[in-house]
């Protein structure tokens, strides 16, 4: 019995180093990003990990102080609740929006002719364009009369005075909001697009000998899930991006921003990380992130593998 | 190819007009409001300096000038440091981040889609989990890693950290899956081509819608790169940063800095413009199916 078990082991690891040996020239290919993927994406997590239970400011050796680091972080760091309650906030609008957004304007794109839906395509893209195009906004919610918003209000006679929008806590998030909203047509709007370019509308006109009435349903019962691998890609997207928000707060509300009102959970980070250089402490946020954003997209890509079984 | 438009195939499938008509109008609504703040940035930088400041603002420029262009130029001419260093550092960064992400992550696709090695999957695997996450979360470890390497203050930490895109592995791998028959790889081993010959010759033109999607996002990361925490020697800043140091100088500027936006833009949406138009093309004659 025992016997027969180590024999099957020992085949199975025979076929193995002869399946190894076979296709070695694999291991060739993609040594040399997997060699540069473990140095800077593999290590730092592991290093990220191993630092957040320690005091750690780079000039002096980390110390161990156990679970320190984590206990001020949820018991007495009154900040760090301000910028998760952001984040998650932040994320559960652009999140979800962003992505029916692209999905349903691609779907739009792609019944029209080549030339419009290029043209459509690119417009669409501009504001993912460049990294820096929303600090527009900032120009948008300027606070003197000079700011465009302020300066229709005053027009209109709707306001007396301007409103200092990127300086009033009220306003700042949902500023942020909008601003990524319509930087939202990123990535995932570029692959919803190629994606549907090149769907086999073969399947759409048997669907229309079969019976399906209008496009609504054509969405539904034929595009959608056919195109599962897609959503589940750009849906863990999403995630990753809703939950690292940071530039785009930081460059229109400031940082700090007022009351912590445009604080982000890697705002938080970036300022323990590069201004205060308590790395240790910096290095427990972005665990803490790391863990929400995986758990976040494990339960979102669970929910999608179930959608239409 | 020209586009499969069969005649009766859209009478085959239920199109209403009137929606039709209500998709147009949406459309070009959902466009202006995109497009919106890139016209005003190209009117902006247009205006003279007392359209600026007029009240209330407008937005269509109505003495348009290139004052500010030039004004951008001479401010350039004096600068401390030689305006083409910054365009170099920038062209470099963007040329040589590209450039390796396309090779890394093209030679690791193959390796991953057409290899049936043991480990294959588990590093296909670790690859799609680490798209979960965003460098963001190791931006603090990243930083301790490149000061070990003694990289700080040069090009590299900008450019090779670029070169392990897990993104851009996953799209090119996806991509080969669909779009590049076995049956091929296996007709070209019989033939005799080595590996790397396959790899260049045949399975690369085959991907390259994916490989040129890769270069737009790409070139948007790296050509608007601020160098951040890693650089602090003037002459190696990237050029947004030196124009937005510019720009940022004075009040009267303001004109000077949209300029800045709007030149810019100009690099991305080139590249977008020029990809995007091969990329379609390459979608419809890349029809190989097994």
């Amino acid at each position: 019995m025992e016997h027969s078990l180590f024999n099957k082991y020992r085949t199975k690891l025979h076929e193995t180093a002869q399946l190894a040996k076979r296709e070695r020239a694999g291991y060739l290919f993609i040594a040399p990003f997997m060699l540069l993927f473990c140095v800077f994406t593999l290590a730092p997590v592991i290093i990220s990990v191993f630092y957040s239970f320690t005091y750690y400011n780079i000039l002096e050796p980390a110390h161990f102080i156990g679970w320190e680091n984590y206990s001020r972080l949820i018991l007495n760091d009154d900040v760090f609740l301000i910028a998760l309650k952001n984040t998650l906030v932040y994320a559960a609008i652009t999140g979800p929006i962003g992505y029916f957004m692209s999905f349903i304007l691609a779907w739009l794109l792609c019944e029209l002719g080549t030339a419009l839906r290029s043209v459509l395509v690119f417009l669409f893209y501009i504001p993912s364009m460049s990294s820096s195009m929303y600090t527009i906004w900032a120009y948008f919610f300027s606070g003197d009369s000079y700011g465009l918003i302020n300066s229709v209000l005053l027009e209109f006679g709707i306001i007396n005075t301007p409103i200092l929008w990127l300086q009033n806590s009220k306003y700042i998030m949902p500023i942020i909001i909008l601003a990524s909203l319509w930087m939202s047509l990123g990535t995932s709007f570029l692959t919803f697009v190629a994606s549907l370019q090149a769907f086999d509308r073969t399947l759409l006109e048997a669907g229309a000998v079969d019976g399906v009435r209008n496009r609504f349903q054509e969405l539904w019962y034929i595009t959608l899930p056919s195109m599962r691998p897609q959503l589940l890609f750009t849906a863990v997207l999403s995630v990753a991006q809703a939950f690292s928000v940071s530039d785009i707060a930081s460059n229109l509300a400031g940082m700090p921003s007022v009351d912590y009102a445009g604080h982000t959970i890697v705002t938080h980070l970036l300022d323990y990380g590069n201004i205060r250089f308590e790395m240790g402490y910096a290095c427990a946020i972005a665990t803490v992130l790391f863990i929400l954003m995986i758990s976040v997209n494990k339960l979102l890509t669970m929910f999608i593998r179930r959608i239409g079984k | 190819m020209k586009k499969l438009k069969i005649p009766h195939m859209s009478r085959q499938l239920n199109r209403s007009r009137a929606l039709n008509v209500f998709i147009y109008i949406f459309l070009f609504l959902v466009a202006c409001f995109m497009s919106f703040p890139m016209v005003f940035a190209v009117s902006n930088s247009l205006k003279p300096i007392e359209e600026l400041f007029i009240f209330p603002p407008r937005i269509f420029v109505i003495h348009p000038t290139a004052d500010n262009y030039l004004d951008l130029f001479d401010v350039i001419s004096n600068s401390w440091v030689p305006f083409s260093r910054y365009l170099f550092n920038t062209v470099f960064i963007t040329a040589a981040g590209t450039v390796g992400q396309v090779i890394f992550s093209s030679l690791a696709a193959y390796g991953m889609s057409k290899f049936k090695f043991p480990g294959a999957k588990f590093c296909f695997n670790l690859i799609v989990f680490s798209i979960m996450f965003t460098s963001t979360v190791t931006a603090i470890p990243s930083y301790i890693i490149i000061s070990k390497l003694g990289w700080v203050d040069t090009y590299l930490p900008l450019i090779v950290p670029f070169f392990q895109s897990s993104l851009g592995l996953y799209l090119i791998k996806q991509f080969m899956d669909a779009n590049v028959p076995d049956s091929l790889i296996e007709a070209a081993k019989i033939d005799g081509a080595p590996h790397f010959t396959i790899y260049l010759r045949i399975v690369m033109p085959l991907v390259k819608p994916a490989w040129l999607t890769l270069i737009i996002l790409c070139v948007q990361n790296l050509w608007n790169s601020t160098g951040g925490v890693y650089i602090y020697s003037e002459e190696l800043k990237p050029l947004t940063v030196a124009l937005n140091q510019l720009a940022t100088g004075a009040i009267s500027r303001s004109g000077i800095s949209a300029a800045v936006t709007v030149i810019m833009l100009i690099v991305p949406v080139g590249v977008f413009l020029a990809s995007q138009s091969r990329v379609i093309e390459t979608m419809a004659t890349s029809g190989m199916k097994d």
